[in-house]
């Protein structure tokens, strides 16, 4: 592991990282011309043979992907770039807008060019600023340079890239809701089959991808397939649907850390080493109670579980929904796990787009029972009610158009099933956090 | 045939039929609860009250479910799909989605206008939890009275189903319905200063599963149990949309759309759902008159016929044609057209059938709308510019009688020019359908007889006034543009002193027995082959087309 040199984040720390200059002089836009030399199919083979899985959270294999868009389609296609980068304490995509922009840039002229499409949307999310100006630049050096535009190095190939800001909703890093908002919508997730690669922006054939994603598309066509697969973990033999974790992945780190930080790393690196390797260990001598490993959706690793690998295939095996976005957000062993649920429940509350039934109600309601809780005036049978609320709401059944409720109730779930004795004593002693007039204000 | 399996029950369906599971569930006799869906909107599936168990029937027998409940709106049915609505699974769901979706209900049935027809209060009987565990407080939405002139909405009773907004959208095309703010504190509202008064506004109304969007006409006037329906057929324009009347104790509450493809489809224009005031109108006439000279001479019904029986009989004697018209208004029925011009043959045979004045205003306004106002295809509503509900059933009388049909701006020329002695005018239409100065042309004849709803400038210098019924008081046929023939039902008594139009000709004819429209259908259809097609009698729930003998294949809606 210590000989693992970071690709994704080596030209951050480079002074005018974020210019076209610097970046040609680092090799730029070489993968992009190798790619137009070859065959669209084969640079997605290549992708595929790699074992890209989407870095957005859900971690779909990204050539697979590219491979639903209808064959021979006559009419036009769209790439549509997530970069609403929403889920919390995840700033990875962030860095490389930032820093490296030209990076993501060459992964999205490569990706177009693999599925023949001529236009590519970023959708970025509005409270990016810096983001917003580095990527706007860049673009812009982009089309003077020839890099986009009309026959580039007279290929043949055409390509227009628009950066688009959203208006700051988790909900438009749903795909489909990113589409809706896209063509000017309401972010209202679309029900699905049709799924974007048939029908999706402006009733197109559409792939949605990742901000990391490109990126490592670009380093892939530099590097090799092979390359790509020297790093990460293979599949597991015992889950016949893990399709392993390959490459490098950047790591968030936050929460009650010395040294929060965005980390390169080789995927299948374990919580512990994350926090006591690259976070400078938990923060004020504590220990740590409980480990997000990937946005809040996903659950919460317990102290006992901080070993658990952090690649596509490991947080599953301790009861987390996945790996989400990798970033890791580190609960000391002070704060209440009342408080963190609570802070989750409100985010959800806030955040659902409010199309689907049991989301719109069932994630204000679970917000509104926390808020009691935390007046001290908690039931013990509010737990119950707590976990019933969630498993009607997400997972099982699955009872609502796209996954927000599902992540909205897992970590409710998963907390009062790892944390359930906290939560008792919390209960049992009547216990406040909040005076009741200040959690009225907010659940209000 | 395509065959899907209901809750173990096969049921066919069409093969070339697109249907959801809602749909072929209610093949089977049943029931998939829903809300958001509509079968004339798009489908967003998201009350997620139809969720349903959804599985294959392989070739071999075997059946694969799907793990996860599937919205049964959402989910199309072929050969071989397999739907479980009663399972328990299904049963939580629906349990659950009941218990959110009245979280933050206020449950104030008692002062609310949809109580009774509420699909909450239904469906919490019949899929619901029967209480709530809630015990925080509920959110406070504010009702809102400026979504339309004619709506108003209560918001905190509202389910977020969005029918409204799809209505607006799909439909009128003129989208001033919108959902506001995010997740639990959204709310059904209008862009500021746009209120929803297009003409197929009213539609939301209806859409409402709930009592969230209320109109304003019908506010607090009636518990809606206490009203009793009967089917008809709006008369406003020649559409013929298919519509309920309601009423209680002899008062008009409301008109409602009643789906009939083969005629409006499911909706109807606030013109026709809020222009029947005029029928408890105090210009309705009430008293059968007789006058000679400007006095009265009698106000009674026996008398006032016999005595027209005889005027007009003294007048056959003149045998001159074109001296006696008869004009018949296209707000007629079928059976009363066909009952006076038969009566005025028989009285004399050269007597000159015309239609009433046949009222347009304007051309055919198409729906939707687009965002500049005009009409966009496909078509989904049209409000005629003919209004009135009848001139194809009264035109089909007259030439059959008559071989032609004579306007009525002729028969004013005709009074005019002072060849016309005797006139017999069959009314109807609410709107003035003769000006001052030509009623002041009808003083050159030496009879005339009115036979009206409403007091008009022709009533006044009538020999004789007979006191008609509206529409809704009446039985009889009214056949819309499109040869679709439609009964109207009798769905409340007229003011005291009036009678049904079929009643007062079918005495004045000398014929015994009562009227009954579907025996003197037969007895049209026997005799005009145009109108063979009334010859079932009873023209069921949605009419038939003059166009067969038997009920027709559905007509493209529009």
């Amino acid at each position: 592991m210590s000989t693992f040199e970071p690709t994704l984040l080596a030209r951050i720390n480079k002074p005018d990282s974020q210019l076209l200059e610097t970046y040609r002089r680092d090799g730029g836009y070489e993968g992009f011309k190798k790619a137009l030399g070859m065959a669209p199919v084969d640079v997605i083979n290549q992708v595929k043979d790699s074992g890209l899985r989407g870095r957005g959270g859900a971690g779909f294999p990204t050539g697979l992907k590219w491979t639903f868009l209808p064959k021979d389609h006559p009419g036009p296609i769209y790439l549509a770039i997530n970069a609403d980068e929403s889920e919390p304490a995840t700033f990875n995509n962030r860095i490389l807008m930032e820093l490296d922009p030209h990076q993501v840039l060459e992964g999205i002229a490569i990706s177009c060019y693999a599925i023949k499409s001529k236009k590519a949307y970023i959708y970025l999310r509005y409270e990016y600023g810096r983001s917003y100006r580095a990527l706007k630049n860049a673009i812009e050096e982009c089309y003077a340079a020839g890099l986009f535009g009309k026959n580039i190095h007279g290929s043949g190939f055409d390509l227009d890239v628009v950066l688009h800001r959203g208006a700051a909703a988790y909900i438009c890093g749903e795909e489909t809701g990113l589409i809706e908002s896209l063509e000017g919508k309401r972010a209202w997730p679309r029900i699905k089959p049709p799924f974007p690669a048939i029908e999706g922006l402006f009733r197109k054939p559409t792939i949605v991808n990742n901000i990391e994603t490109m990126a490592c598309v670009k380093q892939i066509l530099d590097r090799g397939a092979d390359w790509f697969k020297s790093i990460g973990v293979p599949p597991d033999p015992s889950n016949p649907r893990d399709a392993g974790s390959y490459g490098p992945k950047l790591y968030c780190i936050s929460g009650h850390v010395n040294k929060p930080g965005c980390v390169e790393l080789p995927m299948g690196i374990t919580a512990r080493q994350l926090i006591d390797e690259h976070g400078g260990g938990v923060w004020k001598g504590r220990n740590a109670k409980a480990v997000v490993p990937g946005g809040i959706s996903m659950g919460f690793l317990s102290a006992s579980e901080l070993d658990t690998p952090l690649d596509f295939n490991g947080p599953g095996k301790v009861g987390c929904l996945g790996l989400g976005t990798a970033a890791i957000t580190v609960i000391d062993d002070h704060t209440s796990m009342v408080d963190v649920l609570f802070n989750c429940a409100r985010f959800f509350a806030h955040e659902s787009c409010g199309q689907c039934t049991p989301c719109r109600e069932g994630t204000a309601w679970m917000h509104k029972i926390l808020a009691r809780i935390r007046m001290g005036e908690g039931q013990s049978r509010d737990l119950d009610l707590l976990n019933e609320v969630a498993s009607s709401m997400g997972i099982i059944p699955g009872t609502t158009i796209c996954g927000l409720s599902d992540g909205a109730a897992w970590p409710i779930k998963n907390a009062i099933k790892k944390f359930r004795s906290e939560f008792e004593e919390y209960i049992q002693t009547g216990r406040k956090t909040v005076k009741p007039s200040d959690a009225l204000m907010e659940v209000h | 045939m395509p065959t899907v399996i209901v809750n173990n029950k096969p049921v066919e369906i069409g093969s070339s039929e697109k249907l959801n599971c809602i749909q072929a569930a209610e093949r089977a006799g049943d029931t998939i609860p829903s809300y958001c869906w509509h079968h004339d909107l798009s489908v967003v599936a998201s009350c997620r009250m139809c969720l349903v168990e959804v599985g294959e029937k392989k070739p071999d027998g075997t059946i694969a479910m799907q793990p996860k409940l599937s919205p049964g709106c959402q989910t199309p049915v072929k050969d071989g799909t397999v739907i479980v609505s009663n399972s328990e699974k299904v049963l939580a769901a629906q349990k659950a989605t009941l218990e959110y979706l009245l979280l933050n209900h206020p449950l104030d049935c008692p002062v609310c206008d949809q109580a009774g027809e509420c699909g909450l209060q239904d469906y919490s009987y019949n899929y619901g939890r029967g209480y709530s565990r809630l015990q925080e407080p509920k959110n406070i939405k504010p009702d809102k009275d400026y979504i339309g002139d004619q709506i108003t909405l209560f918001t905190d009773r509202c389910i977020m189903c969005t029918r409204c907004v799809r209505f607006t959208r799909e439909i009128s095309g003129t989208a001033e319905m919108q959902v506001v703010s995010r997740g639990t504190h959204e709310e059904i509202d209008i862009f500021p200063g746009e209120p929803c008064n297009n003409k197929l506004a009213g539609n939301v109304v209806d859409l409402c599963p709930v009592g969230a969007l209320c109109s304003k006409d019908f506010l607090y006037k009636q518990r809606v149990w206490w009203l009793k329906s009967k089917n008809s057929v709006c008369p406003g324009c020649s559409t013929g949309c298919s519509i309920t009347v309601d009423q209680n104790e002899d008062v008009l509450y409301r008109l409602k759309p009643r789906e009939n493809p083969q005629a409006q489809g499911s909706f109807m224009c606030d013109e026709g759902r809020f222009g029947w005031k005029y029928v408890q109108s105090d210009r309705r006439l009430t008293t059968p008159e007789q006058q000679s000279a400007g006095k009265t001479i009698s106000k009674d019904w026996d008398v006032v016929l016999s005595s027209l029986t005889t005027t007009l009989a003294d007048l056959s004697d003149q045998k001159k044609s074109g001296t006696f018209v008869v004009a018949i208004s296209p707000w007629a029925t079928v059976e009363e057209a066909y009952l006076l011009a038969r009566f005025a043959k028989d009285v004399n045979p050269n007597a000159r059938l015309a239609i009433g004045p046949v009222r347009t205003v304007g051309e055919d306004d198409l729906y939707p709308k687009d965002i500049h106002g005009r009409p966009s295809l496909p078509t989904k509503f049209t409000i005629r510019a003919e209004k009135c509900p009848n001139r194809r059933g009264v035109e089909a009388v007259l030439n059959h009688f008559q071989g032609e049909v004579v306007p009525f701006s002729s028969v004013l020329q005709e009074i005019d020019s002072g060849s016309v002695e005797a006139l017999f005018v069959l009314g109807g239409d609410p709107e003035g359908w003769i000006s001052d100065a030509d009623a002041a042309k009808l003083d050159k004849l030496k009879l005339l007889v009115v036979q009206d709803l409403l007091a008009s400038p022709a009533s006044g210098k009538a020999h004789f006034v007979l006191p008609g019924a509206a529409w809704a008081e009446k039985e009889g046929t009214f056949v819309n543009h499109n040869g679709l023939a439609q009964a109207i039902h009798r769905g409340l008594r007229g003011p005291e002193g009036s009678r049904p139009d079929g009643r007062i000709l079918f005495e004045l004819s000398g014929r015994s027995g009562l009227f009954h429209a579907a025996s003197l259908r037969r007895e049209i259809a026997s005799e005009i082959p145009e109108l063979a097609a009334l010859g079932v009698g009873d023209l069921g729930e949605f009419g038939v087309s003059l166009s067969s003998t038997s009920k027709t294949e559905p007509q493209p809606v529009g």
